[in-house]
């Protein structure tokens, strides 16, 4: 038996272990990104004049600007997609009675777990055929695919937890199913909305293989693809602050969507694991 | 529930069809739009990658091909960086996930202990979950720069070995940060999949356990790991599925200098760099076969959760 006192010391340490494992790397970003001059080459833990002169610097820069616009624009779109479409799919899962339902969810399941690499060969080439190479829906597509498989768990597990008591008395009312998955269903289930819709965009937010193959050009690059391409165009003099800043910038907008909603962000996440 | 099934099959019979048609075409309609975008950007482009591996593409006249059968196969398995990338996406699975392991299972432990500040301690841990992949590389690049990175510091502060070492210039070093990057951002997912299994372990188990004078160390490894299991199997899988998709990490790092080129990394070069895409698209259907082969693990294990999201109540 450990003693309490000594056990409570035990888990403050883990406690401000846990911490500095998780926060000092990402304060060691915010640091550099607030060093300008010849304050980059030195170490110093606190800037010693810090300057916002790199995040000025990166909203100048139109590649940067633009990357930012376009993966605002393209993680809009494909989580409300993922979100309709899901929605739709998650419901004739979780409630309508056919065949292969099994085989059609076992199905959806396994695309989410498909390496990205094994499609991008194929999707640049069909893609350039079609004309949709380096645009917005060259992209949106490939990310609803797998957004998809999440959004309808996700949401096939929360209309599941909806009292079907509640959807028969609209049936019984005169409602038709699609009826009362619009108007009983759905808004009961916001909070599943939400958990997928924030789940979809992070993953939008963050893709860097499809974005990386499937474009060329300022144009439509995302943002992961822009703040990359920073380094490999100095490769001998990496440009440190500006990197930073605009990693930083990038990050900030999940971090903010993280300390707002962690309740839902962790049911999501915790969603398929732990039942039964 | 009888009486009202009963009407509604009524209510569908009135139209002339028969009971459940309607319910069925509903389904149907509802979930053509996902399995459509599904079938067009998934199953459609394994089949091209396939056919695409089984030719010989030249590389000077685009669009000039011919039939190679399995040439791009066997020259793959012919080369040493083939087996080289296989060897270091293992490596690079096996330790960052088994690191992952540990330390998510350290950190779940942590926050399932009652204490003030719990709710903060899951907001701290979730925030380099929140760090895009590209930027956790980028972070940790940072802070291996030599000389005027945190690392070179804290290392030589505490006299540890590898100040003087340019990590991201060396073999084996460079595997290292990779690893940290990745435990970094992951390990937190980890922890929070494993708390949730962690709560839903009954406390009247422990207080038995207690009672017949069990001690910490006891109920931890004959209660809480025995009944953690199922989480932590679905959470490695989990785990597993992306370590071996690997690609921002190297991508950014060392451009899979060093020996870190994953098998994402290899095919990538060779479709896009080397423009090789008979040979390139052959590395990425093998990397498909191995993934699908761990993620047919995974189905079968959550295949209970599955049945029972689709299974008819009424």
């Amino acid at each position: 038996m450990i003693a309490p006192r000594l056990r409570s010391l035990l888990l403050w340490i883990a406690v401000a272990a846990i911490c500095v494992f998780c926060l000092v790397p990402f304060y060691w970003l915010i640091n550099v990104s607030l060093k300008t001059g010849t304050d980059l080459s030195n170490a110093d833990l606190i800037p010693p004049s810090p300057s916002l002169d790199n995040y000025s610097s990166i909203f100048e820069n139109n590649d940067f600007t633009s990357a930012l616009r376009n993966s605002v624009i393209i993680t809009t779109i494909t989580t409300a997609l993922a979100l309709i479409f899901g929605s739709f799919a998650a419901y004739a899962l979780a409630r309508l009675r056919f065949k292969f339902k099994f085989l059609i969810l076992a199905i959806v399941l396994s695309i989410s777990t498909f390496p990205p690499i094994a499609i991008a060969a194929p999707i640049f080439k069909l893609w350039t055929d079609i004309g949709i190479y380096n645009t917005y829906t060259g992209l949106i597509v490939p990310y609803l695919t797998f957004a998809l498989p999440l959004a309808i768990y996700i949401l096939a597990s929360f209309f599941k937890e909806i009292p079907k008591e509640l959807e028969e008395a609209a049936l019984v009312d005169g409602a038709t199913h699609f009826q009362a998955f619009r108007k009983v269903v759905l808004p009961l289930a916001a909070p599943g909305l939400v958990t997928a819709g924030l789940l979809t965009a992070f993953f939008v937010w963050n893709e860097f293989l499809l974005a990386v193959t499937l474009t060329s050009s300022p144009s439509a690059y995302t943002v992961p693809v822009a703040v990359a391409n920073f380094t490999g165009s100095t490769e001998f003099e990496v440009p440190l602050g500006t990197i930073s800043a605009a990693s930083v910038v990038i990050t900030i907008p999940l971090v903010v969507l993280v300390i707002v909603f962690q309740k839902r962000i962790v049911a999501g996440m915790t969603a398929g694991a732990v039942k039964g | 529930m009888e009486a009202s099934t009963a009407r509604l099959g009524r209510r569908w019979s009135r139209g002339g069809r028969r009971y459940g048609t309607g319910e069925r075409r509903l389904a149907r309609a509802m979930l053509a739009p996902s399995l459509i975008v599904m079938a067009l950007v998934a199953a459609y482009p394994i089949g091209y990658a396939i056919w695409l591996s089984l030719n010989e593409y030249s590389v000077r006249v685009p669009g000039l091909s011919r039939f190679a059968g399995f040439d791009n196969y066997s020259e793959a398995f012919s080369s040493p960086e083939f087996w080289d990338a296989v060897t270091v996406t293992f490596l690079f699975t096996v330790i960052s996930v088994g690191i992952e392991l540990a330390v998510g299972l350290g950190m779940a432990l942590a926050m399932h202990e009652a204490f003030k500040g719990r709710g903060l301690l899951r907001t701290v841990v979730l925030v380099p979950w929140a760090v895009l992949t590209v930027v956790s590389a980028i972070t940790w690049r940072t802070i291996f720069e030599p000389n005027l990175g945190l690392a070179p510091q804290v290392l030589s502060a505490l006299g540890l070995p590898g100040a003087d070492v340019v990590w991201l210039g060396e073999t084996g070093w460079s595997m290292a940060v990779m690893v940290l990057a990745d435990v970094w951002k992951t390990a937190p997912f980890m922890a929070l999949l494993l708390l949730a299994g962690l709560q839903v372990i009954p406390n009247d188990v422990y207080d038995a356990a207690k009672v017949d004078g069990a001690t910490t160390l006891q109920r931890f490894r004959r209660i809480t790991l025995p009944l953690l299991a199922p989480a932590i199997l679905v959470a490695l899988i989990f785990r597993t599925l992306d370590a071996l998709r690997i690609f921002d990490l190297p991508y950014v790092l060392t451009r899979g200098a060093n020996d870190t080129t994953t098998l994402s990394l290899l095919s990538y070069q060779e479709l896009t760099t080397n423009r090789l895409i008979g040979y390139g698209s052959a590395l990425s259907v093998l990397t498909f076969a191995i993934v699908m082969g761990v993620s047919f693990l995974y189905i079968r294990l959550v295949g209970g959760n599955i049945r029972s999201l689709v299974a008819d109540e009424r």
